[in-house]
Parts: C-alpha cells; sequence; structure tokens
C-alpha cells in the first residue's frame, strides 16, 4: 500500500470514529444546519490562520469554536427564526474567509482543498493531531454521556434531576467545533455536514439504544472511509466526495429497514 | 423554616421580562402528604410559578424556600423525542437517576403507576396515557419527598384522567409525599386537593377548595355556573379585578 493511501485511511478512519456518535447528537437535536453553518465558518478560520500566521487547524478549531459560542447565544434572540440567523452567520464568514484569502499576498491558498476536502494529501504531523483530537473527543464524549443525553431529551427534567444543562450545551457545542475542524481536512468544509449526518441517520434502521447508534454510526463511518478511499485509489475519483456517496450507500440500505407510515 | 414537615415555601414571587409582568406576589407553601394545586386560565403564570419552584428561573423578587437536601420528582408539561432517537421505557427510566438503576427498580415504578407491560418497547410508540405514567414512574424513581406535576393527565382520554387522578392520590398516600399539581380540571381539584391557589398573574384566592369556589374571582374566571357546582362554602374576599386583570384595592383611583 501506498503511504499517503495508508496515512489518509489513519485519518479518515479517526474522523469517521468521532464523527458517528457526535452526528447521533447533531440529529437527535435536531441541529443539523448549526453543524453546516459551523462549518462554513472554517473557511474564515483558515483564512485568519494564515493571516496571523499559525496552522490553519488551529485557526479553524479557534474560529469554530468562537462561532458556536456566538451561535448559542444567537438561539436566544426573538424576531428571527434559527436557521435564518444560521444562514446569516454561515454565509457573512464563508465571504468574510473568501475575501481575506484574496488579500493574502504571500501565500496562494488551494481553496478546492479546504472546500472539497483533500485527505490524500495529510501528512504524518496530520494525522497524529488527528488522532489525538480523537482520543481526546472519545473520553470527553464518555464521561459527558449520561448528562449529554439526558440534556437532549429533556432540559428541563435534566435540569432538575441534577445536570448541568448550560454546561452539557456548551461543552457538545465546543465538541462539535472540534469535529467540525477535523472533518474539514477529510472531506472539505462543504461536505461536513454529511459526515456527521448521514452515518447516524443510516445507524438509526438497526438500533434500539442510543448507544447502539453511535457506536454503528462510527462504524458506517469507518467503512465508508475505507471503501470510499478504495474507490478513489481505483478509479481516481475524489477521495472526500467518494466517502460521503459511500455512506449515502449505507444510509440509502437502511431506509429498506425503516419502518414505513 | 419551621418544622420538618415543610417542604418547600415560595414566598411573594413575581416574574417580570422587561416591563411584562407575568406573575407577582405568589404565596405557595406545600407540606409533606399534601397536595397543592395551581389553577387559572392560559397564560396566568402557572407554569411560571412552578419553574421558580423548581429552580429552574429565579424570580424577579421573591424567595423559593426548599427543605435542605430536598429530593424533587418533576413531570414536565411535554416531552416529545426525536424520532431519530431510539431509547426504550426502562432506558428512559434510567436516565432519571445518575447512578446504575436495576431493572428491578424500573419495574417496581412502573408496577405502581400501571404500566409494567411497556417497560421495553420504544419511547416513541406509547401512547399518551402511558407517557405519563411512565414519567410519573421517572419521577417515583428518584424516591422524591415532593412531586412537582404539571398538567398531569395532559393528552389523556377522560376514564383515563380519573385513572391518573386516583393514581396520583394514592401515591400521596402511600408514599406520603408533597405534591404540587398544575390542573385545569376544576372538579377533580376541588375533590382530591388539600389546598388550591387560583392564579391569574397575581394569586387571586388561596385556600381550600371549598372556599376558593365561592370566591367572586374565580366565579368571574370560570363563570358563574361552574363555581356554583363546586361551591359550598362563602368567604369574604378582599379586592376586585379590572378587565386586564389588575387588582383594585383601596389604593386605586379609578374603575
Amino acid at each position: 500500500m501506498d503511504d499517503f493511501i495508508l496515512r489518509a485511511l489513519l485519518a479518515g478512519v479517526a474522523v469517521a470514529i468521532v464523527a458517528g456518535p457526535l452526528g447521533a447528537f447533531v440529529v437527535w437535536r435536531r441541529m443539523a444546519y448549526f453543524g453546516g453553518a459551523l462549518s462554513h465558518t472554517a473557511l474564515l478560520g483558515v483564512a485568519l490562520g494564515f493571516l496571523i500566521g499559525v496552522e490553519p487547524a488551529v485557526g479553524v478549531t479557534l474560529v469554530v469554536v468562537v462561532a458556536a459560542v456566538l451561535l448559542g447565544g444567537l438561539q436566544n434572540i426573538r424576531g428571527l427564526s434559527l436557521d435564518t440567523l444560521l444562514g446569516i452567520v454561515a454565509h457573512a464568514a464563508l465571504a468574510l474567509g473568501l475575501i481575506i484569502a484574496s488579500t493574502l499576498d504571500s501565500v496562494r491558498i488551494d481553496l478546492m482543498a479546504y472546500l472539497f476536502g483533500d485527505i490524500l494529501s495529510v501528512g504524518w504531523g496530520d494525522v497524529i493531531w488527528i488522532w489525538g483530537a480523537t482520543v481526546l473527543i472519545v473520553a470527553v464524549l464518555m464521561k459527558l454521556w449520561h448528562g449529554l443525553l439526558n440534556a437532549t431529551v429533556h432540559s428541563d427534567l435534566a435540569a432538575v434531576e441534577g445536570t448541568n444543562v448550560r454546561q452539557m450545551d456548551v461543552m457538545f457545542m465546543v465538541v462539535l467545533a472540534l469535529v467540525v475542524a477535523l472533518s474539514m481536512q477529510v472531506v472539505g468544509i462543504l461536505l461536513v455536514t454529511a459526515l456527521l449526518i448521514i452515518p447516524a441517520s443510516g445507524a438509526r434502521a438497526w438500533s434500539k439504544t442510543p448507544e447502539t447508534m453511535a457506536v454503528l454510526a462510527a462504524g458506517i463511518g469507518v467503512i465508508a472511509v475505507g471503501a470510499g478511499l478504495w474507490s478513489s485509489y481505483q478509479y481516481d475519483m475524489p477521495a472526500g466526495p467518494s466517502i460521503v456517496v459511500c455512506t449515502t450507500a449505507v444510509f440509502v440500505l437502511s431506509l429498506l429497514k425503516l419502518p414505513r407510515v | 423554616m419551621a418544622d420538618d414537615n415543610q417542604l418547600i415555601t415560595a414566598q411573594g414571587v413575581e416574574v417580570a421580562f422587561g416591563d411584562n409582568v407575568v406573575l407577582s406576589g405568589a404565596n405557595v407553601n406545600v407540606r409533606k402528604g399534601e397536595i397543592v394545586t395551581l389553577i387559572g386560565p392560559n397564560g396566568a403564570g402557572k407554569t411560571t410559578l412552578v419553574r421558580v419552584m423548581l429552580g429552574l428561573m429565579k424570580p424577579t423578587t421573591g424567595t423559593v424556600w426548599r427543605k435542605p437536601g430536598l429530593r424533587v420528582g418533576y413531570m414536565p408539561q411535554r416531552l416529545s423525542i426525536d424520532p431519530a432517537l431510539p431509547i426504550t421505557v426502562k432506558r428512559f427510566l434510567r436516565l432519571g437517576v445518575p447512578e446504575k438503576v436495576t431493572t428491578n427498580a424500573c419495574m417496581q415504578v412502573l408496577e405502581e403507576t400501571g404500566a409494567i407491560d411497556i417497560l421495553n418497547n420504544p419511547m416513541q410508540s406509547i401512547s399518551g396515557g402511558e407517557l405519563q405514567r411512565v414519567l410519573l414512574a421517572r419521577a417515583l424513581l428518584r424516591q422524591p419527598e415532593l412531586l412537582v406535576l404539571d398538567e398531569p393527565v395532559q393528552g389523556v382520554d377522560i376514564t383515563g384522567q380519573a385513572d391518573l387522578y386516583r393514581l396520583i392520590q394514592s401515591i400521596r398516600q402511600n408514599r406520603q409525599v408533597g405534591v404540587v399539581m398544575v390542573s385545569h380540571d376544576l372538579h377533580v381539584v376541588m375533590a382530591q386537593t388539600d389546598h388550591v391557589v387560583c392564579l391569574n398573574q397575581h394569586v387571586c384566592c388561596a385556600g381550600h377548595p371549598s372556599q376558593v369556589s365561592r370566591h367572586p374571582e374565580f366565579v368571574a374566571l370560570f363563570g358563574d355556573e361552574v363555581a356554583s357546582t363546586l361551591a359550598v362554602y362563602a368567604h369574604d374576599h378582599d379586592h376586585q379585578h379590572g378587565l386586564d386583570g389588575h387588582v383594585h384595592g383601596e389604593h386605586c383611583d379609578h374603575g
């Protein structure tokens, strides 16, 4: 196996492992558009990262975390619905990111790589930071699992029962921001939401508990990364989109199993 | 605070959102083994008062005293779990307690609330009446001293409602818990409650059901006919209302 394929596989598998359970929460909390909006702000992070001279991954993580907390606050605004606010933040950040990127004379940012992912070009350094972040996220998720799930089912009930709901919401958004920054490297800004919600939705049909759904989603993601990279290698297809198409194939298969109205 | 039987006391609770006062001067006191019911029209501040008492929301002014270490079982007004979240009744019950809960304990509370058959059913497939019983079971699983029930018979048919109220009665009897209940069903309230607090953005009247049902504000809120079928006892009242519900007291120089 070529070295670059091995690195891509390692990075992709790690991202799929965290995107599965996080995606399950995104689906349960009906936050698919939230995830989409967050990923759009990532380009601003890339541009700002180049501007102030830090690693794009660092810039992305910071900007997405800030955007997540900001969006969390915007949820309380009356008079405009959340989907409108999400659209505004997402596209304003995307536009701002494109402008800043265009003003950078010293570097030429490969926009296509960020928008559609460039998993075949990840280096060993990337693989290490992706796995480090993955281990951290899995540990945090396992620690918060009960409270996070309780707050997802009914926030008031959870609060009365002693769950710190505000803390759970903030932690969830921070972790989600991290996962977006990770996923961006694999499938690109425009397809991050796909990696979050499609494996989780595909896992629904075979799940009777929240935990099985989270684990199955991770499993579907891992299989899709493998299959996507293989087809990319074999037929010279773009890697990120191939991975997304593979998760979608599993999702379509799961439709046969889901009950109908 | 007074004796051991005192569970929770709300005093002079006022809640305002900006200039909009949604609740003022609310006093509620619940003792062990006592059922206190909050009644009043939509928008009267019943749920607001419940949220303040649960500590979910801070009052603008006023205080809430809780017995130290008070264990509260809460039954929210609405519960809608996204269909994408696979969760059985058993798993849902277990979420209510941080420690591991045995299947046996889950079965016991479901037995008590009469919903033992649905232990392993998905939450989204159970009926409205079953959901209320499951919510009640989850509240009981915490071994509460105080039960807070926000419209416990919502989404339940007429015969089911009577059953549920009987169930709440028997839980009060067997467990000697205090109960705060928000309700619309005046007949049941009058028959099964120790203390009624009638709200219309402030406390209209409060007391034993038989007193409250003759109160002029109660009559104004719910109509003469309702009141007369419920009333057995009259008492004096100390204020009247403007059309907007505000109080005409002795310092009022209009109307």
